[in-house]
């Protein structure tokens, strides 16, 4: 949600503020999402591992380098092609925030397949992940457009959501085989940030 | 009997007068307009109003009225508010501009008043609200033209382009407000970066912003850093400030004076009361310039007006 609220002060710069650019973000963040429920749900059912689990908060760190690093170089030439503000900016959501978005949206149904170890709590624990998952993103956009932006530049905010998702792969990676249930519900929280 | 009813006729036109009058002098003391024309666009409401001759554009009626702009039926040319006639100073810079620029087109006194300034000059007009365009022409007799195009969209990617294509225009007026302010990303170091690349020597950048808010320090030091120096404009019966700035080394006063004396006859009909203006115009830094520069990076506008 952190980055998602920084989508509309990334695009506008070459797509203008206009209603349509909040549009194009909200709509990739949420096929992205969907995407990554439904590709995170069919990997839970091989092999499920903390390994692979955590592998995902830094790989969506990773896929969201580009939006730091090469947001110019991307924005600038679909600018120059695409006249159109609305397809511009839908485009431009597309390469810049998919791929992490999607990456993230695997995190839910995965941590709910590591959680579930009886049949009868799957739906306790579900709903104990929507919630964390939920507040989280809340936190996330509350922090984000009531602090983060007056406090820093929207860079340092998004290298602080690289960070925290690279600490929490790490962090799932280092104790996967210790105290697992405990992380994977403490990295829950990270997983819309 | 025909004069009884004559008699009747001009009763009841002389009673209906009397009403129409009553219901004018109603409203003038209330000063509760009339709404002739409402309508909800994508962006926000939008209110056309009436009192008398003047009729007035208003945006977001329900969070506190603010007239956009208004006319006098009976006097279309006169400008009605200090911030449209103030944007006209720097016609004191440039006398003469063949290509102007307006963000944000309102009622569209500012384009209209050019056009009729200067009928050979090209005036691009970009406003993100169709139904701004809309309302404009059937409300505020705008009109588009051979020399006067309108595009509909945001400011800023037009500026942009326009800069990579290499188009320059002799005067550029930024006017274009979204809900409470100016928005954001039009605030930027970098937006004014892209805003000088349409520039040439002889262009004039004219800026209406508002005197009184916190971002006024912000805002200041933002061109400042981009122009170096800038003439701040404000009147004393106005809450805006207006930024008129140049590539250039801002010229003497003197110069402006001279000019002042020069355009006083054609800006006259339009209530611009040019002659005035160049002591009023000062390089003068009356702004905190420890203040942050907005950058795309950092501009978190509506937050740093609420404090």
């Amino acid at each position: 949600m952190t980055i998602e609220m920084l989508g509309a002060r990334i695009l506008s710069p070459y797509f203008g503020g206009s209603l349509s650019v909040w549009g194009s973000i909200i709509t990739i963040f949420m096929l992205a999402l969907a995407l990554g429920y439904l590709l995170g749900g069919r990997l839970s059912t091989r092999t499920p591992s903390a390994t692979i689990y955590g592998l995902f908060f830094v790989g969506a760190a990773l896929f969201a380098l580009p939006i730091i690093l090469l947001a110019d170089s991307i924005m600038r030439p679909i600018m120059i092609y695409i006249e159109d503000a609305r397809y511009g900016s839908l485009f431009a959501s597309i390469f810049l925030f998919f791929i992490p978005t999607s990456i993230l949206g695997m995190i839910s149904p995965y941590s709910v397949r590591l959680m579930v170890d009886k049949e009868e709590h799957s739906g306790h624990m579900a709903g104990l992940l929507y919630f964390i998952s939920t507040l989280g993103s809340a936190l996330g956009t509350l922090g984000t457009s009531f602090y983060f932006v007056l406090w820093y530049e929207v860079n340092q905010i998004l290298w602080g959501a690289v960070i925290s998702l690279v600490l929490a792969g790490v962090a799932v990676l280092f104790f996967e085989n210790t105290i697992k249930a405990d992380v994977t519900v403490g990295s829950g929280g990270y997983a819309k940030k | 009997m025909a004069v009884v009813d004559m008699l009747r006729n001009r009763i009841h036109a002389i009673f209906s007068e009397l009403i129409q009058l009553l219901a004018l002098m109603f409203f003038a003391v209330n000063s509760n307009a009339e709404t002739i024309h409402e309508e909800r666009s994508k962006y926000r409401d939008i209110t056309v109003t009436q009192v008398g001759e003047r009729r007035c554009l208003l945006f977001n009626v329900h969070r506190g009225d603010r007239n956009q702009t208004c006319m006098m039926l009976d006097d279309p040319n006169r400008l009605v508010f200090d911030y449209t006639r103030m944007s006209f100073a720097g016609l004191l810079l440039q006398q003469a501009p063949q290509s102007i620029l307006v963000i944000g087109l309102g009622g569209g006194s500012i384009p209209m008043t050019f056009a009729d300034l200067f009928p050979s000059a090209q005036i691009d007009v970009i406003e993100i609200d169709d139904a701004v365009v809309k309302v404009a022409k059937e409300y505020f007799q705008f009109n588009e033209s051979q020399n006067m195009r309108v595009f509909v969209g945001d400011g800023r990617p037009f500026i942009k382009r326009a800069g990579l294509r290499g188009e320059k225009y002799d005067y550029i007026v930024l006017d274009a407000f979204s809900g409470d302010y100016i928005p954001e990303h039009m605030l930027t170091r970098e937006f004014l970066e892209e805003v000088k690349a349409i520039m040439t020597d002889e262009s004039v950048l004219v800026a209406n912003t508002f005197s009184t808010s916190r971002l006024y320090d912000h805002e200041s030091v933002t061109y400042q850093r981009a122009f170096n120096e800038f003439y701040n404009f404000k009147l004393p019966t106005s809450g805006n400030r207006i930024i008129i700035a140049q590539l250039d080394l801002l010229p003497p006063r003197e110069e402006l004076v001279e000019a002042s004396r020069r355009l006083e006859a054609r800006l006259d009909k339009y209530g611009v009361n040019i002659t005035d203006y160049p002591r009023r115009l000062t390089t003068r830094a009356d702004w905190d310039m420890s203040r942050r520069e907005l950058t795309d990076q950092y501009s978190p506008g509506n937050l740093l007006r609420g404090n």
